[in-house]
């Protein structure tokens, strides 16, 4: 859920926002009561120990896992039960994911050796051996030097770390590593956020701005999220799932869902849904600011005092007398001089006009009103400026800045920051959009700035000739579009060499060379702070539950054993420092930041406590933004917030789209279908096909954990109206297919999806032979999924699938 | 005798069955097998207008429930060895030893309770996790549940909500007067409604 702003934010001691002063008056001294064991690890010795851990595994959250061990093994798992248990209180509980760790720890997945890629084999044969640490390291070592020395060290790519995000760790010491020989080229955005943040939030703001969490929620208010599920995959006792559920029974708060599919916050909590067509936000937005604009509802002083780009008086002075603010797009004065009336935007999203028009009168009277959305919205065809779109709402009605809003962006505000394992400083300097690597592989020098985001050079020098993967699923599960990238692995003049490090043998270790066995974070040292950035503050002090199986060894040694070879370990190591010394050292940093601020326990008090959580007062304060925007103007080209962004003005004179990619790069937040939208189902390809995050994984981390495939199934929704006409039944074995590949899973029946659309949870793993047609077995979405990439972020647009169903026996 | 019981407030849950994890978790059970349930259920149509927009009524709920630990359980009345039985607590278990498995508590439990399990020999349900709450604990369940949904507890100083739980899929309350006690949300539906349908039958078979 994190990209790398955020990541580096959260982790970044935070001072500024006062959470500190909030917390010594909410929380106090850590006084949670001393538990027995936590301090040594707890290994075979006939008794039960509870030994403290914390779930890591990027669904926002970092709940704290109470782990009780019994000669060796875990027998099962509590979570937070000390702190404030009633309804209200806040209690970092796991939720069924974390309560299941037991049987992922010691499933027949995990690795337990190093391997490497058996001689005479191709990548995707699935043909390994057993080697040696000491062959696996050398053959690392020697290849890294082979490689830098012949391509350089911007031909080096270390992939994102999504299945251990929550710890200081992650991938850190490959980095560390590497940044002491010469570095390598690095990523901007997530598959999370990537429009987000580097496509709507620069340019509407400057920067992420403005989000508050649910915790600011004032009484008999509203709620608008759009393509947003808190209680689906946040739903930690200290998330913001909790926050709403809470704020809906005590603050008598009414929640409004628009979502192609039924959220959880859509049933027994009763918040109404609104169905949607996926992929048409911008286009319901429009039609929203049409209603409004004709009712008097849109908040003119506040457009004219904060806001660029609403209409013609508030649009930058060089793009004056064209036309070209939001006003004159949706009133049919500018653009496609096409009226975006409320009838207009209910032909593309399905939304009864009579639905569309009420809800504009809902938003535009509600004070204050909480609009905010989801990552999955973004990820759509043209996603930049559908998030840009609900952002430019919550500005047409004057709510964002104070309590009771956020930025029309994400929620989020205040937690603990905790500095990660310092990296270094890397020489390279050149970036690649996350979601871009498969291409810097296969088209090296050809990925340039303006046409792929390239940022910091002109063009990439180098395609990426070694690839590492630690404690991800990327190759083959995760990256839209499986068959296209395994393509580019299986060719080895390509990508020389590629390394995956992780926990279990998912199909993305079939296109390594060299595969490493790790050690899950619950078995070895680890230090988090909560997770989620909701006004908690919280540190987790997770102690190894018992001694290291077979030969898994964690990272930051393993990467000792690698500078070793290198001959950099001194620097790597700082002196012979271990995995558990840097917990200690980060941990007593922040101690020491916080100074008299609050009374943080020393590191042993903590290990002994094994976790504290506290809650944060949000804050009553309004944006000093909003106080005064000429003292404090924001970080963009106007200072002002943007709904007409000047930047991707220029952009749109300079940038470069494929015909065929269907996008566009408009400086207001124009509805722009892209490919495989609503608009181009065919007799062949009839549906959209939507996947989404699940309550019983986190991405495709957990995903074969044979408890959650119980009682979360991997599942395709279909609509009754659609499954009479397609001849499905419920628990039908069906096959999904859209252009890019084929996929089995089963068939779900029901209301909770808007017909037209079939959703299925992504992070399934995928199953399927690198030759022939490919059908993966595995129910993995990223079968079906495209190279869609969005015009500004060059993040992705995977969501957009069209794509058929049909019933296969078996 | 104190009786306790179970309260679930429905308009609290979200389906996400941390409760059942949990329990699994740590009562260690098999895949087939689980003492607390929860059925998802789910009714309403879908109508397209002339001008192809979409409008529904459908809705859909959650009830999460474990055994009863009823006034007047099915499972003992059935029992021919005497082994189900009510404690001096009001909690309904087995006696392992007097249990011979031949499975009537499992045909007669309205609530899906009682199992027998085949590689032990007699049957196994949820006892309220006697051992943690003689050891002044709550149940894994309530204890696990982040949206504070449940509670356990004696009858008398429990919630007690909308009363004994009357709503589907679960059985009319008069059947076997249950010690479980629901705040009922909006969607649900009374106990033998046929305008809803179990929506996750794979998830709780």
């Amino acid at each position: 859920m994190l990209d790398t702003s955020m990541t580096l934010n959260r982790r970044t001691f935070v001072k500024a926002t006062g959470a500190l002063g909030a917390l010594a008056a909410a929380g106090g001294v850590a006084s949670s009561a001393l538990f027995s064991g936590g301090a040594e690890p707890a290994f075979a010795d006939g008794e039960e120990h509870i030994v403290w851990s914390h779930c890591h595994v990027n669904c926002g959250g970092a709940c704290v896992l109470q782990c009780h061990v019994k000669d060796g093994e875990l027998a099962y798992v509590e979570s937070d039960n000390t702190g404030d248990a009633s309804f209200g209180g806040v209690q970092a509980r796991a939720c069924l994911r974390g309560r299941s760790i037991r049987p992922w720890l010691g499933s027949a997945d995990r690795l337990n050796y190093p391997m490497k890629r058996a001689q005479g084999t191709k990548r995707g044969d699935g043909q390994y051996e057993r080697i040696s640490w000491d062959e696996a390291l050398d053959t690392i070592a020697s290849e890294f030097t082979r490689i830098k020395e012949q391509y350089g060290n911007e031909a080096i790519f270390i992939q994102e770390c999504s299945g251990v995000e929550q710890n200081i760790m992650m991938n850190n010491p490959f980095f560390r590593l590497f940044n002491l020989l010469g570095g390598e080229v690095t990523r901007y955005g997530s598959y999370s956020s990537a429009s987000i943040s580097f496509g709507a939030y620069p340019y509407v703001y400057g920067k992420s701005w403005g989000n508050r969490s649910f915790k600011t929620l004032q009484d008999d208010q509203l709620v608008v999220m759009f393509g947003f599920a808190p209680n689906d995959m946040r739903m930690a006792g200290d998330g913001p799932g909790y926050d709403l559920n809470v704020a809906r029974e005590k603050k008598r708060v009414r929640i409004i869902n628009i979502d192609p599919r039924r959220t959880e916050t859509c049933t027994n909590l009763g918040a109404e849904w609104i169905p949607i067509v996926p992929g048409t936000d911008a286009a319901l937005v429009a039609g929203l600011t049409h209603e409004l604009i004709e009712s008097n509802l849109v908040d003119l002083e506040f457009l004219h005092t904060y806001v660029t780009g609403f209409d013609e008086d508030t649009m930058p002075e060089d793009a004056k007398g064209a036309n070209a603010s939001y006003y004159d797009y949706v009133m049919g004065t500018g653009y496609d001089k096409v009226e975006k009336t409320p009838a207009w935007a209910s032909s593309i999203t399905r939304i009864p006009e009579e639905r569309i028009k009420r809800l504009a009168h809902e938003i535009g009277e509600a004070k204050p009103c909480f609009i905010c959305q989801g990552l999955g919205m973004q990820r759509h065809a043209n996603g930049d400026n559908a998030s840009r779109a609900v952002m430019a709402l919550a500005l047409m009605v004057g709510q964002v800045g104070k309590p009771g809003t956020t930025s029309g962006g994400t929620i989020g505000n205040g937690g603990i920051g905790l500095d990660s394992l310092p990296t270094g400083t890397n020489p390279v300097k050149t970036k690649i959009p996350q979601y871009l690597w498969p291409e810097a592989i296969r088209d090296g020098a050809k990925l340039t700035r303006e046409h792929d985001g390239v940022q910091n050079a002109d063009a990439l020098k180098v395609g990426i000739k070694m690839l590492v993967n630690y404690g991800n699923n990327m190759m083959a599960n995760q990256n839209g579009d499986i068959n296209f990238t395994t393509d580019i692995l299986r060719d080895e003049s390509l990508c020389e060499f590629i390394v995956q490090y992780d926990v279990a043998w998912t199909d993305s270790c079939n296109w390594a060379d060299i595969v490493l066995p790790d050690l899950t974070p619950q078995e070895t040292y680890s230090l988090t702070a909560a997770g989620e950035t909701n006004d908690v503050a919280g540190i987790r002090f997770g102690q190894p539950l018992y001694e290291p199986k077979f030969e898994r060894r964690e990272v930051y040694e393993v990467c000792g054993e690698l500078a070793r070879r290198l001959g950099v370990y001194d620097e790597y190591s700082a002196g012979g420092m271990t995995r558990e010394d840097w917990c200690r050292k980060l941990y007593d940093e922040l101690r020491e930041d916080a100074g008299d601020d609050y009374d943080l326990p020393t590191y042993d008090e903590g290990v002994a406590m094994g976790a504290f959580t506290y809650d944060i007062e949000p804050s009553a304060k309004v944006d000093p933004f909003i106080e005064d925007p000429v003292a404090n103007p924001l970080k963009t080209a106007t200072g002002k917030a943007q709904i007409f962004s000047p930047e991707i003005a220029e952009m749109a004179k300079t940038w470069k789209l494929d015909e065929s990619e269907k996008n566009a790069i408009t400086p207001i937040p124009v509805y722009v279908p892209g490919p495989d939208s609503a608009e181009d189902v065919t007799d062949e390809y009839p549906f959209q096909i939507l996947d989404y995050h699940c309550k019983g994984t986190t991405h495709s981390t957990y995903a074969h954990n044979p408890v959650l495939n119980k009682i979360t199934p991997f599942q395709a929704w279909i609509n009754p109206i659609d499954a009479e006409r397609m001849g499905i039944a419920d628990l039908d074995r069906v096959r999904l297919t859209s252009a890019q590949g084929s996929m089995i899973t089963q068939a779900r029946v029901t209301n909770r999806v808007i017909p037209g659309v079939i959703v299925h949870p992504q992070g399934a793993w995928h199953r399927a032979p690198a030759e022939g047609d490919r059908t993966d077995e595995g129910s993995c979405t990223n079968t079906l999924t495209s190279r869609q990439r969005n015009p500004i972020s060059k993040g992705t647009g995977q969501h957009s699938v069209i794509g058929t169903i049909e019933k296969v026996e078996g | 005798m104190t009786q306790y019981g179970f309260y679930f407030d429905a308009t609290r849950c979200t389906g996400c069955k941390t409760c059942e994890a949990a329990c699994r978790d740590y009562h260690d059970l098999p895949l087939d097998l689980t003492y607390r349930h929860v059925y998802e259920l789910e009714g309403g149509t879908w109508t397209q207008a002339a001008d192809g927009t979409w409008t529904t009524d459908s809705y859909t709920f959650y009830t999460s429930f474990a055994c009863s630990h009823c006034d007047d359980p099915a499972c003992t009345q059935v029992c021919p060895t005497g082994a189900m039985h009510k404690g001096d607590d009001g909690l309904v278990s087995v006696d392992t030893h007097r249990c011979i498995g031949c499975g009537y508590c499992e045909l007669a439990c309205p609530y899906g309770n009682p199992h027998v399990d085949r590689d032990k020999g007699h049957s196994v349900k949820c006892d309220g996790c006697a051992s943690r709450v003689a050891a002044g604990e709550q149940p894994v369940c309530v204890e696990a549940c982040s949206m504070r949904a449940l509670e356990f507890g004696p009858v008398e100083k429990l919630n007690q909500g909308d009363g004994r739980a009357a709503v589907a899929p679960l059985p009319d309350p008069s059947v076997t007067t249950p010690n479980f006690y629901i705040k009922n949300c909006a969607a649900a539906q009374p106990s033998g409604s046929t305008s809803c349908v179990v929506a996750n039958e794979a998830e709780v078979k």
